[in-house]
């Protein structure tokens, strides 16, 4: 496992406590999970996603993420409807790894109140938790 | 270390079984045909199935080849934590394989079956006796599925009364099927955390038992190989709530003839006759798991159950509470012929194998506590959890100590289990382990503390002796490879 | 005692290392209310030889061949084991050896499994097999939650020409879920009544077994059709003669979601009924669902093929109480026997070994309708059949019992509107001359 000052964590994204990353552009937003969460589980051989059209609150479990011997689950940093999953992980789930904020991005929603965006972290308050 | 028992040999390659062999080939002495032939509808048949045709010596030396690349008890040491991998007595197979054993039909008028009737009505004597508890069931088929059966029993006996309890108190030291096994019967899982020695606190428990809980499930001696001082208090509070103690029996090996169950509170309790009672592990199965019960707790126990009236014996269904079968038959009857061959060999030194078992296991702790991390450091029961604290400094990891001991010939111990234990080395000498072995044991095991401070990079790449180093594991999980 | 190596001296050395007086000291540190007052009350130990003897007492009060000839299968069957099987079975780095945990000491265990799982799925027409579940029973049982969990639906049908006993284990595995088990009739002709399913969108999973317990082969085809009426719900098809497949059509060629069923008719002897072998195989869209360890392949450091247990996030040891079965070993050293047995086969000698059982009953079942017995279900059959002894039929089972003869399993305590009704089964173990005396005692 690398050290917090070894992981990348673009500016232009919110972070959620549970180390989701979320990005909003025009009505979508993109959820997918941080450098900090892929270092800590490991190589990713699985990732289990809901389907287009399911609704979560936010705070809800939408997916699983799995390692060989580590089953995480995933959740919703805000409430909304899935529009899009990403299925390139259904093959190549190592893009978690490897292109946590491009590749390895998880769904996209549509939001039900845009203004929960305002209520995640940004970078350095996301750092200073995880430095505790 | 010299004399280590670890060395490279000849190992033979062997292809997959279906790159070797050529059609129309065969191992296998067809019997004559002594009537004609009556072909069925062909839109049923089909082509059969797309199977090698091997002769008998392409075969035998396929399997025999593939059993040099195992390591069994017969091979050596294997001081693997809560799984009891004592030795497997040569007799008991002989018993086990006798024609009239083991050709018999389970569906046998009982007139014609009171030889294996016999046999288990008296294992379930003899269990009875080991553990305290006087009804058993030698039906499930596996430690597992006894869990199940014990569950089962709870939501029963909960139900007899007219209750639906939701949640079950699982202590954080236990297996983990505890909890799967648990929530097939729709309870949930509430942790209980040990205290700081390792055991069950009773206040703990009287703040999490309610009457909304089933009861708990405890294995006791726990998996840290420590014993529950306090479980008659804490069967206390829970029955005092209406609930029932299971114990996980898993651990019986270091307590046969030093505790009664039924004294310490205890309603279910499975055995591992795999473990406890010397039957072969076979590779990971299979194995047999009886439930011993109370006598109130009986009328709940699967059907059938063999009753003996005068000298006859026989079956019964008539238990209208029963909770119903659960194996097709009557569990694994082959094992259960050598839990009681074994038992016949033991009489009364089961308790000399449990003090046994418990000696080695303190002598081991002993040796090795300056040298590895021993977590909670009072007696043991059978086994003893050590960790790679010491390690880390040289990147070592707990991984890294089991891969290297395969080097020196044994194999390794449990690891990274119990959870509660950060890196876990589990080691579970067993009573049948000489005094010779387990210093080598020891010896290797210093021998690999020296090696991870001064060549830390021989322990990560371990090991170098088998057929195989290490295997990459994500791959066969990203890219699952399941059947050629 | 020949298995304990510990000298008093041993002993002595060892307590001392310790710290402890006595054996009895290392046990100091349990409560006193919570140690055992009483000795163990058990038999004194029996000598290698005393046991043998023992053994050998009871071994002989069994009704086995070649003292009797036993018509009875209904899910334990009498075939042939290569002494090859047995003596390679018995190679102790198969039998005492464990999970194999640690892959580099494991390969033996891992590829016998990996082949075990390859020659399963071809044996089944499916994708994917689990290294076994513990019986036929089980599997079947955790075949219809898988079903549910797939479907997130909570009702299951399940023909009553399942295994009467297996019926009994799912109805035990369901009893806490709530999940509602509605059972299937059977037609004139011995084969399963789909009619009464009218709710096929609200149902998981249909259960048949083909060939069923009556012996006779399930039109499976069209029955995954009815099935398949809705997308969802999912076919299962259980067994307990896999030697069947050598000759008829796989299940999964045929249209079933998961095939399950006991394997101990491939090698493994029949034990008074365990340690059996569950058999259990799916389409591959289900892998993530299955209950039940499974063997991967893979590369080592150096590239070279090894295999591994994977997908081990689906068992209890990680996902705990959200597993998809509490399962945790499998039947290893019968899947390990299963596979050497089909290897000894082959796929030439499978089906002559079908052909032949199929034959020597078709021979039996014509035997006793030529001499005026009813067979009353039409429907084909593989190695077992239905027979209707006339009269007081109690009594002509008994008098057969006397000339040591067992005529197969008397259907009444499963089916009570069976009366008089019998199974029968002939493997290839029997011979004409064995199946002609059946039916010269039963017609005297």
């Amino acid at each position: 496992m690398k050290e917090i000052s070894e992981l990348n964590f673009p500016d232009d994204l919110k972070y959620a406590g549970n180390h989701e990353w979320s990005k909003l552009d025009n009505d979508e937003v993109t959820i997918g999970i941080c450098d900090y969460a892929q270092d800590q589980l490991g190589d990713v051989v699985f990732v289990e996603l809901p389907q287009v059209g399911d609704t979560f609150d936010k705070g809800q479990e939408f997916g699983t993420v799995e390692s060989v011997k580590a089953v995480s689950e995933l959740f919703i940093p805000l409430s909304g409807e899935v529009t899009g999953v990403n299925e390139n992980l259904e093959d190549t789930p190592e893009l978690v790894n490897n292109e946590p904020y491009t590749g390895g991005w998880m769904i996209k929603i549509k939001p039900a109140d845009v203004s929960e965006m305002d209520g995640l972290m940004m970078k350095d308050a996301y750092l200073d938790m995880l430095k505790g | 270390m010299k004399n280590a028992v670890g060395t490279t040999g000849l190992i033979l390659n062997e292809p997959l079984l279906w790159k070797i062999g050529k059609k129309g080939r065969s191992g296998f002495s067809l019997p004559r045909r002594d009537i004609d032939l009556s072909p069925l509808d062909s839109a049923l048949e089909g082509q059969g199935p797309d199977f090698p045709d091997l002769s008998e010596v392409d075969v035998v030396r396929h399997y025999t080849r593939l059993s040099t690349w195992n390591f069994g008890v017969d091979t050596g040491m294997y001081p693997l934590g809560s799984c009891t991998m004592k030795y497997n007595p040569k007799t008991n197979e002989r018993q086990a394989s006798l024609p009239g054993l083991a050709q018999a039909h389970p569906l046998l008028p009982p007139q014609l079956a009171q030889g294996t009737l016999k046999i288990m009505y008296d294992l379930e004597r003899y269990l009875a006796e080991v553990t305290g508890l006087p009804a058993v069931t030698l039906q499930p088929a596996a430690g597992a599925q006894g869990e199940l059966t014990g569950m089962l029993i709870f939501y029963a006996f909960h139900k007899r009364k007219h209750q639906k309890r939701s949640k079950i108190l699982i202590p954080d030291t236990a297996h983990g099927t505890n909890p799967a096994s648990a929530a097939l019967c729709g309870y949930k899982s509430i942790p209980v955390n040990s205290n700081k020695e390792g055991i069950l606190d009773p206040e703990t428990v009287a703040g999490q038992m309610d009457e909304d809980t089933a009861g708990i499930m405890i294995t006791n001696p726990n998996t840290l190989g420590l014993f529950e001082d306090n479980i008659r208090q804490v069967a206390a509070i829970v029955h005092a709530k209406g609930g029932l103690v299971y114990a996980d029996g898993a651990n019986m090996n270091a307590v046969m003839g030093i505790v009664n169950m039924a004294d310490l509170g205890v309603d279910v309790l499975h055995l591992n006759l795999h473990k406890t009672f010397s039957t072969p592990h076979g590779g990971g199965g299979p194995g047999s798991g009886p439930v011993c019960v109370t006598r109130e707790i009986e009328p709940f126990l699967p059907v059938p159950r063999v009753i003996r009236h005068e000298d006859q014996y026989r079956l019964s269904d008539d238990r209208p509470e029963s909770i119903g079968k659960i194996h097709a038959f009557y569990g694994n009857f082959g094992i259960q012929i050598r839990a009681y061959a074994y038992i016949l060999s033991m009489g009364a030194d089961l308790k000399k194998a449990s003090q046994f078992a418990v000696l080695s296991a303190n002598y081991i702790k002993e040796r090795l506590k300056g040298v590895y991390h021993l977590p909670y450091d009072k007696p043991c029961m059978h086994e003893c959890v050590f960790t790679d604290k010491h390690q880390q400094q040289y990147k070592v990891t707990t991984l890294d100590i089991a891969k290297r001991l395969i080097d020196y010939g044994f194999h390794p111990p449990t690891i990274y289990f119990p959870l509660v234990v950060q890196g876990a080395i589990m080691v579970e000498p067993t009573e049948t382990e000489p005094k010779e072995n387990l210093d080598q044991l020891v010896d290797a095991l210093i021998s690999i503390a020296a090696e991870a401070a001064e060549k830390p990079e021989r322990l990560r790449k371990a090991p170098v002796n088998p057929k195989v180093r290490r295997l990459d594991e994500t791959t066969a999980a990203r890219k699952p490879c399941l059947a050629g | 005692m020949r298995y304990l190596p510990h000298t008093d001296d041993d002993v002595a050395q060892m307590l001392a290392t310790i710290g402890a007086n006595s054996l009895e000291d290392l046990f100091a540190s349990i409560p006193a209310d919570c140690l055992r007052k009483d000795d163990l009350d058990l038999p004194g130990a029996m000598t290698e030889w005393e046991l043998n003897k023992h053994m050998e007492r009871l071994a002989s009060e069994m009704a086995v061949c070649p003292e009797y000839l036993v018509f009875m299968g209904a899910g334990s069957y009498d075939h042939y084991i290569p002494e090859a099987v047995k003596q390679l079975l018995a190679r102790s780095e198969f039998l005492t050896s464990y999970t194999p945990y640690q892959p580099e000491v494991s390969q033996g265990t891992l590829q016998a499994i990996y082949e075990y799982q390859t020659l399963t799925t071809r044996l089944l027409g499916l994708d994917v097999a689990n290294a076994s579940m513990y019986d036929g029973a089980s599997g079947l049982a955790e075949a219809l939650l898988m079903a549910v969990r797939v479907t997130r639906r909570k009702k299951i049908y399940i023909s009553s020409l399942c295994h009467p006993l297996y019926r009994q284990v799912v109805r035990t595995y369901f009893e806490p879920t709530g999940y509602d088990i509605v059972e299937l009739p059977y037609l004139k002709n011995g084969r399963t009544d789909l009619s009464q399913v009218t709710d096929l969108d609200a149902c998981a999973g249909i259960a048949i077994q083909s060939p069923n317990f009556f012996g006779c082969i399930e039109d499976i085809e069209s029955l995954a059709k009815k099935v398949h009426a809705d997308p969802k719900t999912m076919l299962v098809v259980s067994f307990t003669e896999p030697l069947a497949y050598g000759l008829l059509k796989s299940p999964g060629s045929l249209g079933a979601d998961i095939a399950c069923g006991e394997g101990q008719s491939l090698g493994i002897p029949r034990s008074f009924g365990g340690p059996g072998l569950g058999m259990f195989a799916a389409k591959k869209a289900y892998l993530r669902n299955m209950p039940g360890r499974l063997v991967g392949q893979t590369k080592d450091l150096d590239g070279r093929r090894g295999f591994v247990l994977t997908l081990s996030t689906r068992e209890q040891h990680i996902r705990r109480e959200k597993a998809t079965s509490n399962i945790c070993s499998n039947q290893g050293l019968c899947a390990t026997a299963a596979a050497m047995y089909m290897a000894a086969l082959g796929g030439t000698g499978i089906r002559e070994l079908a052909c032949l059982n199929r034959d020597k009953s078709a021979y039996l079942k014509g035997a006793l309708a030529h001499a005026g017995f009813d067979t009353p279900f039409s429907a084909p059959t593989f190695n077992e059949f239905v027979v209707r002894f006339p009269g007081d039929s109690p009594e002509t089972y008994g008098r057969l019992i006397s000339k040591k003869i067992v005529a197969g399993l008397p259907l009444v305590s499963y089916y009570p509107e069976l009366k008089n009704h019998y199974l029968l089964c002939v493997t290839e173990t029997m011979d004409r001359e064995d199946m002609d005396l059946l039916v010269k005692e039963v017609t005297s």
